[in-house]
């Protein structure tokens, strides 16, 4: 336990202001950026590539557009890092599986286009659970990525590259892909702030599908105020995702000093007897602060969200052995030969997928196959429908709910690995908003005994991003000193 | 172990592979038997739950068709697209035969 804070970059607004004003270059933030993963990268492996020469060249962009006057927006020269399941034209993107090996994609995610535009820098792709499929980055095939405040424990996942590069000061800003937790889970594990939006808010095109009903695109920064620019930034409507809400991005950073006073805030009691005592103590510790400053706190019992864990365990790998039919040695990305064609796919996908995304294709193919459809998916689709009802229900009487983020803090490698239903388990209190579409952050807001981070979630019924925003602000006022990231391991 | 075990068999695991299309060794099913046993035994609440009067859900918001309008854009390049397949030949993805006896 030897993590100490580490230089900070200044707010996006501020490094942005500085190149604009051409007090700073991009060329200088981007010099820092990557100091600091030439130190740190060895110990953490945050990364699967970084594009040096691809982000000196955004960067040089930048700076000339500077130098001819140009504005090259509210992100300039913020160097970001992208979860390595978003789409990047001419860059491997390899979701850390070997089935994508050699492919470079024809196209960018629109999130990666809208980050580019907005004069962001990215400096490349980050490590992951295999197709976004886990909670400790164990799962990626080319090893896992450590936590910055402590190496011997992971840093979450599926967004675990995503979480620690910005936690250990690398980039100020990263973006990951939340299914059931992927964004907030490492957000809390590794003491910084995540934001999955509501469905819908943010484009999924060129985002590569685990669970297309589910997933979702959305920030890592160290502040509220960090993460709301980033989310403004990137979200919207966009022609090339059908499921893009036909809405133009929220304003977040408006807002984000109104306070909560007058806000009803219920703290959801149904997670709290199952998570440890320090996770549960700092929802406890975050609703004093609310009540302190205005809000209306009380607490709620909605046990229908029990359910949405097994029921995201049957609909998730259900629409996953879906998604990833896909992969079957034609068109890109490995192939492993055979006499036929069958025999072709299924050796490539038997050697290319690891053991957990195989996992969940078994248990998607089971749960989707004749005779079980109906007493599974069908019934898992139905559940859906409970948590959502509950959650109406709840909204009658608050605006926002907390919860842990977490059943827990970083946990040591392997501890879990070997025992998928332990693994399953972290996602508990995360998985009912991302089956309702709702959506849902992670504030850092205490340490454990041991010095680990601790999150609290706030949730928010659909498109209620300003005032889930708003209480995520008040958190971060109020917590304590040193609760959150970047350190130095 | 032998109770969880009963309730996905290696055999209902192999045909699950089959429809898959996942080559899984001895091991694998095995493995895959008794894990998915015990996560099927996990999530049989759901399985369980009284749903009488309960519409499914597939999404969480109504998705609608999009319909763009009907004028000829660009696409993705044909060779762009080709020159990512392990193996293709006369502007085509080749694969090996499709068509023999039955397995």
């Amino acid at each position: 336990m030897t993590a100490s804070r580490a230089p900070e970059f200044g707010s996006l607004v501020e490094i942005a202001a500085s190149v604009r004003s051409g007090e700073r270059s991009a060329r200088a933030v981007l010099a820092q950026s990557l100091e600091r993963v030439r130190d740190l990268e060895g110990d953490l492996h945050c990364f699967n590539e970084v594009t040096v020469e691809a982000a000196e060249a955004d960067a040089d962009a930048v700076d000339g557009m500077v130098r001819s006057g140009l504005d090259p927006g509210p992100l300039a020269g913020v160097p970001v890092a992208l979860k390595d399941n978003l789409c990047t034209v001419g860059i491997a993107t390899t979701c850390s599986s070997k089935i994508l090996a050699g492919w470079l994609p024809p196209y960018d995610a629109t999130v990666v286009s809208r980050l580019r535009r907005a004069g962001a820098v990215p400096i490349g792709k980050t490590n992951l659970d295999e197709f976004a499929m886990g909670s400790s980055t164990e799962n990626s095939a080319f090893g896992p990525t450590r936590n910055p405040w402590d190496i011997t424990r992971v840093p979450g996942g599926s967004s675990g590259g995503s979480a620690a590069a910005v936690a250990s000061g690398m980039v100020p800003l990263s973006f990951g892909s939340d299914t059931g937790g992927s964004i907030r889970q490492p957000a809390a594990l590794c003491g910084i702030v995540g934001v999955k939006p509501t469905y819908g808010v943010v484009s999924r095109y060129g985002l590569i599908a685990f669970a297309s009903s589910l997933d979702q695109i959305g920030p890592f920064a160290t502040t509220v105020a960090d993460a709301a620019l980033g989310l403004e930034v990137v979200a919207g409507h966009d022609p090339m995702d059908s499921t893009s809400l036909e809405r133009p991005a929220p304003s977040l950073l408006a807002s984000l000093g109104d306070g909560v006073s007058g806000l009803r805030i219920g703290i959801v009691d149904d997670f709290l007897s199952d998570v440890s005592p320090e996770c549960g103590a700092a929802v406890i510790a975050a609703a004093e602060a609310l009540a302190a400053a205005g809000a209306e706190v009380d607490r709620v019992r909605i046990p229908e969200l029990l359910l949405g864990l097994p029921a995201y365990y049957l609909i998730a790998p259900a629409e996953a052995s879906s998604n990833l039919s896909r992969y079957d040695g034609v068109r890109y990305g490995l192939r492993v030969d055979g006499p036929d064609a069958e025999t072709m796919n299924a050796r490539t996908r038997g050697e290319g997928f690891g053991p957990e995304v195989k996992r969940r294709i078994m248990i998607g193919t089971y749960a989707l196959s004749a005779g079980y459809y109906d007493a599974y998916y069908g019934q898992a689709q139905k559940a859906r429908t409970i948590v959502i009802r509950a959650f109406e229900a709840a909204y009658q009487n608050f605006d926002v709910l907390l919860t842990p983020t977490t059943p827990s803090v970083a946990f040591p490698f392997g501890s879990k690995v070997d025992d998928p239903i332990e693994m399953y388990l972290c996602d508990l209190c995360s998985i009912p908003s991302s089956l309702a579409g709702h959506p849902a952050a992670s504030v850092p807001f205490a340490l454990s005994p041991e010095g680990l981070p601790v999150g609290v979630q706030v949730l928010a019924p659909a498109l209620g991003e300003v005032e889930m925003m708003r209480v995520a602000a008040s958190l971060e006022q109020a917590a304590p000193p040193g609760v959150r990231g970047p350190v130095t391991p | 172990m032998s109770e969880t075990e009963r309730l996905i068999s290696p055999e209902a695991v192999r045909h699950v592979a089959r429809l898959a299309r996942l080559a899984l060794d001895d091991d694998e099913i095995g493995r895959y038997a008794s894990q998915l046993s015990a996560i099927f035994e996990h999530v049989d609440a759901v399985r369980r739950l009284d749903t009488a009067n309960v519409p499914p859900t597939a999404h969480p918001f109504p998705v609608e068709n999009v319909l763009r309008d009907d004028a000829v854009t660009a696409s993705l390049d044909r060779a762009t697209v080709l020159a990512q397949a392990p193996l293709a030949e006369f502007d085509c993805f080749q694969v090996p035969r499709i068509m023999g006896e039955a397995p």
